[in-house]
């Protein structure tokens, strides 16, 4: 499920860009440090084998079929850091190419599925090593919290969802994970017969601060779905209450964000003039996180 | 045939893979300037991973010598310069967005401005009668274009040595005879990896035969043929173990 | 395969096909943000937001149809939330979230119908994007429709040979999956000593772009009239 662009409000979305953007330069960088550089088309290879892979239905009885999505077999097969770059690659070409999910929205799917989806499928397997289980739970948090995030952002973002279809789209959702969980699983038990080396050791390193970040995703949204079934209708009335309305608006803090509401009445020019700058903000604070990132990480 | 110099020589050359299977065995070869030589061999004798040896893709026991060059990390620019490997599936050399781009790939590498390397690119596209298709997307050619751009692509670094990976595999009989004349038009020394032994015939000026990671023997195509009755029409065996799923 | 469409699209030439990917960019994500911050989108600026989209097809000579029925993919999920706004009794968001996501798409049809993903991909470099995910993405796209066409084939064996129970099917569709896995492994290996073997030591000079004045003018033109758009008032 990706998100359109018209869905999200725009602290919500341009917050996720400004957040994931810069993240994925970050994430690119590492891995492409870290990995040889057999990496680059490996890694655009397999962008295209999970696209391909999803022609390949699994037949789920009662006539249905499911497919692969994928996170949580790149992330056990690349490594998180690589799993993160095919899927940001993949999600762009989606956006992009296929219509499907939006390009201002590319930050808040990039989040949802290449960082929280990769990390939540990546944990277990970090945790318990390569067994069964560990497949299975990863393909199907992966899934869960991708679709959970999702479903925050769109609520936190005022769309209403009444709370029968968000009954329904919980149970479709935790039926897909499960079956994300199960082909994920027999997928990988595949590739190690047919050869043990393509499942990568869990890395002993930094474990903990991929843990953090990891649990920080799922617990968010876990409890945002709580929340959110919880307070189906006043959800953004609520989240106005609490302050998370008021504290992302602080947080983005521009005088430019709220020009709906200042210069609204105001010369035309000055409203030109303000949208432009912007424009030139959005991106020069993307471009000085990734060029600041960079710095620190030749230092 | 000035037959002083070897441009290519190998000597005692042995080779294991990480799961202990012996590739090469102790190749002895050696390539002259301005000859054709096919290397004959049944599937998995050996043949790639050697190939793969001449421009130090990989890396094993024994010497190997490009041009007077021995072939180890410090001399790996020039050795690639020198010899232009066209890989059998074509899909995996043609990896740029479009054939003019691929084609300058190799000069790019080399160091040549980006208008010289257009203008090197053009030319080699020329050399291959395909300048036409430049602005194409790979994926839109035939097989036989496929594989002339992938020659323009080596050609465009001005080898002196080239090696070709089973050519005629996925090509149709008319992109089979066009693919020959060009290469007998061009003059540096070839090495011809193949199973087909017309294609060997038309061009080759002599024939090695692999077997088991060693050369068992060597001669004229018709006799090395005729030896390992290497007969298209009773033995057209194509190898599809990178296309076939079992 | 369905992106070879939009691949035709973008070889064309006209105006706006001969414009630096840059400036294409910029203009495309000045109009995306001006819709998306519009609050309370109403049909008549609807109307306006479409202007720039039909003098997009128009001056990009693309597919009017063709285009504007692909941009329809967006249509069912929004029009699933759209219900729901309905159903909340706020009609307006509705509207709101079927026009604007629909135009959006549009939108980034008109941007990728007239420029090469190559040239995109560049142009996002020289924007700052980190040249590791680009290329990957070139990779992914050039690979697509090597690595579907294997997937489509293993597809049509499985069908040939699959009559057993769900059980067995899924066991087969796996290990189909686990052999593309292999299968696009070894081919990555492959392109990767295709490239070493042309001299690739980890970074290939690109090509550089160009922007020249009608360049300058379409990128001031094109960012004035996404603000008009969001700021004229109706």
């Amino acid at each position: 499920m990706h998100i359109p662009d018209g869905f999200l409000s725009t602290p919500v979305w341009l917050g996720l860009d400004v957040v994931s953007l810069p993240a994925v330069g970050y994430v690119a960088r590492r891995a492409r440090r870290e990995l040889e550089e057999t990496r680059i088309p490996l890694l655009g290879v397999m962008g295209a084998f999970v696209f391909a892979a999803q022609m390949i239905n699994f037949p789920v009885g009662a006539g249905t079929s499911g497919h692969l999505v994928g996170s949580a077999l790149l992330a056990i097969t690349l490594g998180p850091g690589a799993a993160a770059v095919v899927m940001t690659a993949i999600l762009g070409i989606q956006a992009f190419v296929f219509q499907d999910g939006g390009v201002l929205a590319l930050g808040a799917n990039v989040f949802n599925m290449a960082f929280a989806g990769v990390l939540a499928g990546y944990l277990p397997y970090h945790f318990w090593g390569p067994r069964r289980l560990a497949f299975i739970a990863g393909g199907a948090l992966s899934v869960l919290a991708g679709a959970a995030l999702a479903i925050v952002e769109l609520l936190v973002s005022g769309v209403p969802v009444p709370r029968p279809a968000l009954l329904v789209s919980s149970g479709i959702f935790a039926v897909t994970a499960l079956l994300e969980g199960l082909i994920t699983a027999a997928v990988l038990e595949g590739i190690e017969k047919l050869n043990p080396g393509f499942i990568r050791k869990p890395e002993k390193t930094r474990p903990r601060a991929l843990a953090v970040v990891g649990l920080t995703a799922v617990l968010l949204a876990a409890v945002g779905v709580l929340f959110a079934s919880a307070y189906p209708d006043g959800l953004e009335s609520l989240a106005e209450s609490i302050g998370i309305a008021d504290r992302a608006r602080t947080l983005f803090a521009t005088p430019l964000m709220d020009y709906e509401a200042q210069f609204f009445g105001s010369p035309w020019m000055q409203k030109a003039a303000a949208g432009l700058a912007g424009l030139a903000l959005i991106y020069g604070v993307c471009l000085m996180i990734g060029r600041y990132v960079r710095r620190q990480r030749r230092a | 045939m000035s037959e002083r110099k070897p441009v290519i020589e190998v000597r005692g050359l042995r080779f294991r893979y990480a799961d202990g299977t012996m590739a090469l065995d102790g190749v002895d070869f050696r390539l002259y300037a301005g000859e054709t030589v096919a290397l004959f061999g049944r599937n998995g004798s050996g043949k790639t991973t050697f190939v793969h040896h001449l421009n130090g893709l990989l890396r094993g026991e024994g010497e190997v010598t490009v041009c007077g060059l021995p072939v180890k990390k410090e001399n790996l620019p020039t050795v690639r310069r020198k010899i232009g490997l066209v890989f059998q599936d074509s899909d995996e050399q043609l990896f740029m967005p479009t054939v003019l781009e691929d084609v300058a790939f190799g000069p790019l590498n080399l160091g040549f401005g980006a208008a010289e390397a257009i203008e090197v690119a053009r030319a080699a596209l020329r050399e291959v009668g395909l300048e036409s298709l430049a602005n194409k997307a790979p994926y839109h050619l035939s097989a036989g274009e496929k594989k002339r751009v992938a020659l323009a692509g080596i050609l465009a670094m001005q080898p002196e040595i080239l090696v070709l990976d089973e050519p005629t595999t996925f090509l149709d009989p008319p992109s089979q005879s066009q693919l020959a004349s060009l290469l007998r038009s061009l003059p540096q020394a070839k090495l011809i990896v193949t199973h087909d032994a017309n294609f060997a015939l038309a061009l080759a000026t002599r024939a090695v035969f692999f077997e088991k990671g060693k050369i068992v023997a060597e001669g004229s195509v018709e006799e090395i043929v005729e030896r390992f009755q290497w007969i298209p029409r009773t033995l057209r065996e194509r190898e599809f173990t990178t296309h076939q799923a079992e | 395969m369905h992106h070879v469409v939009i691949e035709r699209w973008s070889r064309g030439s006209s105006v706006l096909h001969s414009r630096d990917a840059r400036i294409k960019l910029l203009v495309t994500l000045g109009y995306l943000i001006a819709l998306a911050t519009t609050p309370g989108l109403t049909l008549a600026r609807a109307a306006l937001y479409a202007v720039p989209i039909a003098a997009g097809i128009q001056l990009g000579r693309l597919p009017a149809g063709a285009l504007l029925a692909r941009a329809a993919v967006v249509l069912p999920f929004s029009a699933t939330f759209a219900l729901f706004s309905v159903i909340a009794g706020d009609t307006a968001r509705a509207v709101s979230l079927v026009v604007k996501s629909y135009l959006s798409a549009a939108a980034v049809l008109v941007l990728v119908g007239t420029t090469p993903l190559p040239k995109l991909l560049r142009g996002m470099e020289l924007l700052g994007a980190p040249r590791m995910l680009t290329l990957v993405v070139q990779f992914l796209f050039r690979y697509l429709f090597v690595i579907s066409e294997h997937a489509q084939h293993m597809r049509l064996a499985a069908l040939c040979r699959g009559s057993g129970g769900a059980r067995l099917r899924f066991r087969a569709a796996a290990g189909a999956v686990a052999v593309l896995f292999a299968r696009s492994f070894g081919r990555a290996e492959g392109i990767h000593r295709a490239m070493l073997a042309r001299g690739f030591s980890g970074e290939t000079p690109a090509l550089p772009m160009v922007i020249d004045a009608v360049d300058v003018l379409f990128l001031i033109v094109g960012l004035a009239a996404a603000l008009a758009l969001r700021v004229i008032p109706l």
